[in-house]
């Protein structure tokens, strides 16, 4: 990927005229034993005018200058595709016609199934629910890019990645339902979804928790010596988290295989990015970290999918993090449980719904390239529609899990305090059911 | 379930400070005659304490659990009995604390390659106890992993490790640290293997030095087996000699469940003789320090000393107390510790947390509300106040229970 390559050292000397000169950082494996005696450096260094200080060689400058802390011109966005959906020349044979259809086809899946369970949750079925709209190309771009044994570790906004690794409707909405099929038992909300057997692991609410945990997770197939990589996401809020500066350092020094990529969609709920930090967005972080990073329009799902494929094999081949900012817009609101237009101009939600949509876009790019067309459009939308309807009606209608779900797995093996706890329950609900929800089974 | 136990030393009056040659024990030096003398105390306890060890045999069939297979390396030997002077000493090596956690973890990591150790300076420092001194040198810098100092990110990623099928052993520096760490542990941690329905296992260990110590400060001197006591789906354990620390250590990281392992910062130079042979503890039995019928003592960690202290004092009153080292802090055994209650009708409860809301808070309400109606006195809970730990020596003595205090209060149960 050589283009790739060139365009990195294109627009990273902005920042590099500006700094000393980068230090070398030996590996950290082969260390061991202690080092030949420094002082001799340190006398020659100190007239030559470098000194080794403890990390490597810094040059000395009798100019104070300080480093900007916002660059002149922000870190350019990595597009392949423009507004229209015409491709930049070099990029004609980036995925075939089979991924090509597999991959829209996906994205419409994704938009109509959020749609359908967030007016589920309208209509009082769902308790909550949470959509990725408008990040429909970098759910489906990036999962694309990666092999089904990657480990994905999502913040939530992720469902797009099951969907493509093979989670089928009914598997989404029996979550959603928490009945007793669902793979979480009942026990956790809406949208947590996890699956081992996919390699994605299971939603947990604080957000930034899950990047410690793919440092650890890349940690551990780097023990293996897998070909594989650990792909965690979080968003713009995240990025502000502890959790979030401490992984980016820790899986540089670890020299982990992770691909790190935040989704900056402009909103924390509602808090916007100038509230959140006052850095040129993420992507400038990665150096800040000793990290490979790049910059993507988000909304440009071959964009995505080019980005992810070359940073899944340099985290592979290399084993090194990379960062990866992909810049969106939430489109929906932060969930069921919110109403944006209270805190951002409705021009500017229906701007990034039509003009900024990236399936439109796409959908652009494939009609275009003869391999897609109106009817199929209709045709698929319609099907997809009448799946996820069903799907929702079915889960619907499941029984929950049993009583004992409720104290089962808390440990491996119910400890004597819990064994009373459920006793307690049990009778309970036998001496008052009228106090209980009829459709639990004990 | 029998349990064997050699009889009471004749109780002796206490050691002079002369009569101890403290280097042998390894203490910091520059320490008042007075104070040496308390330290000296301690370790002729713990060493006498060893003596009077009842192991306890387990016939399985506790608390209706049923074990995995793999416990059962859990050896019922090494019963000393009153009649067999001659085996005591003879057989096993001696060690002391920190060097019995290390040879746990390290016959752990030798017996499963998927043990691994993350902390800060645990590497070739050999961490700040000495607990993973050597081990970086025989597994590699990969195996044992200096991490940057972020405790909420290092307990992530061993928690990330774990549920991609390693078994991390995480050091905190020091227990306080692990503060940092709380989101972590309670909201993944100890959540989701149940969250993720059974489809992701946590089989951590976490553990490091707690307790209040000799002047190191009050943010270095925190019990946090009382914030960490609420969390569902996490084990802990406290070890307080070189044997229950070796057996204990090798089965929290057996064990597929989170299990948080306290040690204490003032017992790692503890001495004492271990079985040359493999044992693994249980995890959530008491032990039986030393039988008794007047009062029953739960105690754990440090205060054991202290308890062992007062006890070698009101013997010679004539009273005989029953200590029990209740070693699991989550779940307590309230088995063995039922049992000694229907046995003795009183309880006494020391501990070095703080009096609200510690383990002998949740300790009191456990038995009250299992076993009210024997009981003939309420329970005494002596615990350190709800102050931070000053600096001063003079006070921080005063924030932990005394073996005076204990002497006091076992005499006013027993009235």
């Amino acid at each position: 990927m050589t283009f790739f390559h060139v365009a990195v050292r294109r627009h990273f000397p902005a920042l590099l005229l500006r700094q000393t000169s980068r230090i070398f950082i030996p590996r950290r494996w082969n260390s061991g034993g202690a080092q030949a005696d420094p002082s001799c450096k340190y006398e020659e260094s100190f007239t030559q005018g470098i000194m080794e200080f403890p990390g490597g060689k810094v040059a000395f400058t009798p100019e104070m200058r300080f480093i900007a802390e916002y660059p002149d011109e922000r870190i350019p966005c990595f597009r392949v595709l423009d507004d229209n959906g015409f491709p930049h020349r070099g990029f004609h044979d980036l995925v075939s016609k089979e991924e090509a259809i597999k991959m829209y086809k996906n994205m419409v899946t994704l938009q109509t199934m959020d749609a359908i369970f967030f007016e589920a949750q309208r209509q009082g079925r769902l308790s909550f629910y949470l959509t990725s709209s408008g990040e429909e190309a970098i759910n489906i771009g990036s999962a694309a890019a990666m092999s089904s044994e990657d480990v994905v570790l999502p913040q939530y906004r992720e469902q797009g990645i099951l969907l493509w690794r093979g989670f089928t409707l009914r598997e989404f909405a029996n979550q959603c339902f928490g009945n007793k099929e669902d793979y979480g038992k009942g026990r956790q909300m809406p949208i947590h979804y996890g699956s081992k057997k996919l390699n994605y692991f299971t939603v947990s609410s604080p957000i930034a928790t899950q990047l410690p945990q793919a440092v650890g997770v890349a940690y551990s197939l780097k023990m293996d010596g897998k070909d594989a990589c650990v792909v965690t996401y979080f968003g713009d809020g995240a990025s502000s988290e502890g959790d979030c500066h401490a992984s980016l350092n820790f899986a540089a020094v670890l020299e982990a295989p992770v691909v790190f990529i935040c989704r900056n969609n402009g909103w924390a709920i509602s808090t916007p990015i100038e509230q959140q930090f006052r850095s040129d967005g993420i992507v400038v972080r990665g150096q800040a970290y000793g990290i490979l990073s790049i910059r993507v329009d988000g909304n440009d799902a071959l964009a995505v999918y080019a980005a992810v494929s070359s940073a899944r094999e340099m985290a592979i081949k290399e084993q090194k993090p990379i960062l990866v900012e992909v810049m969106s817009y939430r489109v929906g609101h932060h969930s069921t449980s919110d109403d944006s237009t209270k805190y951002r101009p409705v021009n500017e939600i229906e701007h990034w719904k039509i003009a900024g949509s990236p399936i439109a876009r796409f959908r652009k790019w494939v009609e275009r390239s003869g391999w897609w067309s109106d009817d199929e459009e209709s045709k698929h939308r319609n099907s997809i529609r009448k799946e996820v309807l069903q799907a929702i009606q079915e889960a619907e209608k499941i029984e929950k899990p049993t009583i004992s779900n409720l104290f089962a797995d808390v440990y491996d093996l119910p400890p004597k305090n819990l064994q009373d706890q459920e006793r307690f329950v049990r009778k309970d609900v036998m001496k008052h059911p009228q106090d209980y929800p009829n459709d639990v089974p004990l | 379930m029998a349990v064997v136990s050699q009889g009471i030393r004749p109780a002796t009056a206490l050691i002079s400070a002369n009569a101890v040659d403290s280097k042998r024990f390894h203490f910091a030096s520059s320490k008042s005659t007075s104070v040496r003398f308390i330290e000296s105390l301690i370790l002729i306890v713990a060493v006498e304490a060893r003596g009077i060890v009842c192991l306890v045999r387990s016939d399985g069939k506790s608390n209706a659990r049923v074990r995995k297979p793999h416990l059962h390396s859990h050896i019922s030997n090494a019963v000393t009995t009153k009649n067999d002077d001659k085996t005591a000493s003879k057989p096993g090596h001696e060690l002391l604390l920190f060097e019995a956690l290390r040879e746990g973890l390290e016959e752990e990591m030798d017996r499963d390659p998927n043990v691994c150790v993350m902390g800060e300076d645990v590497g070739h420092y050999g961490g700040s106890y000495k607990v993973t001194r050597g081990l970086a040198d025989k597994f590699g810098d990969l195996r044992v992993l200096d991490t940057p100092i972020a405790e909420n990110s290092f307990t992530g990623m061993a928690i990330g490790a774990a549920m991609t099928g390693l078994r991390p052993v995480v050091e905190g520096m020091n227990m306080g640290f692990l503060l940092l760490a709380f989101n972590q542990i309670s909201n993944n941690c100890g959540m989701l293997h149940y969250t993720s329905g059974g489809q992701f296992k946590i089989p951590i260990v976490i553990r490091g030095p707690g307790g209040v110590g000799r002047q190191l400060g009050a943010e270095h001197s925190q019990r946090l087996e009382s914030y960490f006591q609420s969390i569902p789906g996490i084990q802990m354990v406290a070890c307080s000699t070189p044997y229950n620390a070796k057996g204990l250590m090798k089965a929290a990281i057996r064990s597929e469940n989170p299990v948080i392992l306290f040690e204490h910062v003032l017992l790692y130079n503890l001495k004492e003789r271990i079985p040359d042979e493999e044992y693994v503890l249980n995890l959530e039995e008491a032990e039986i320090v030393r039988q008794g019928g007047d009062v029953t003592i739960l105690t754990y960690s440090r205060m054991r000393y202290h308890v062992m202290q007062a006890v070698k004092m009101v013997v010679n009153d004539g009273y005989d107390p029953e200590v029990i080292d209740i070693r699991s802090l989550k779940p307590f055994d309230l088995y063995r510790i039922g049992n000694s209650v229907k046995k003795t009708h009183k309880v006494l409860i020391v501990e070095e947390c703080m009096r609200t809301g510690g383990i002998g808070a949740s300790l009191t309400a456990a038995i009250n509300e299992n076993f009210n109606d024997y009981l003939d006195a309420p329970i005494v809970c002596l615990s350190s106040q709800d102050v931070p730990t000053p600096y001063a020596a003079t006070l921080e003595d005063l924030t932990v229970v005394q073996p005076s205090q204990i002497v006091s209060a076992v005499k006013m149960l027993c009235r």
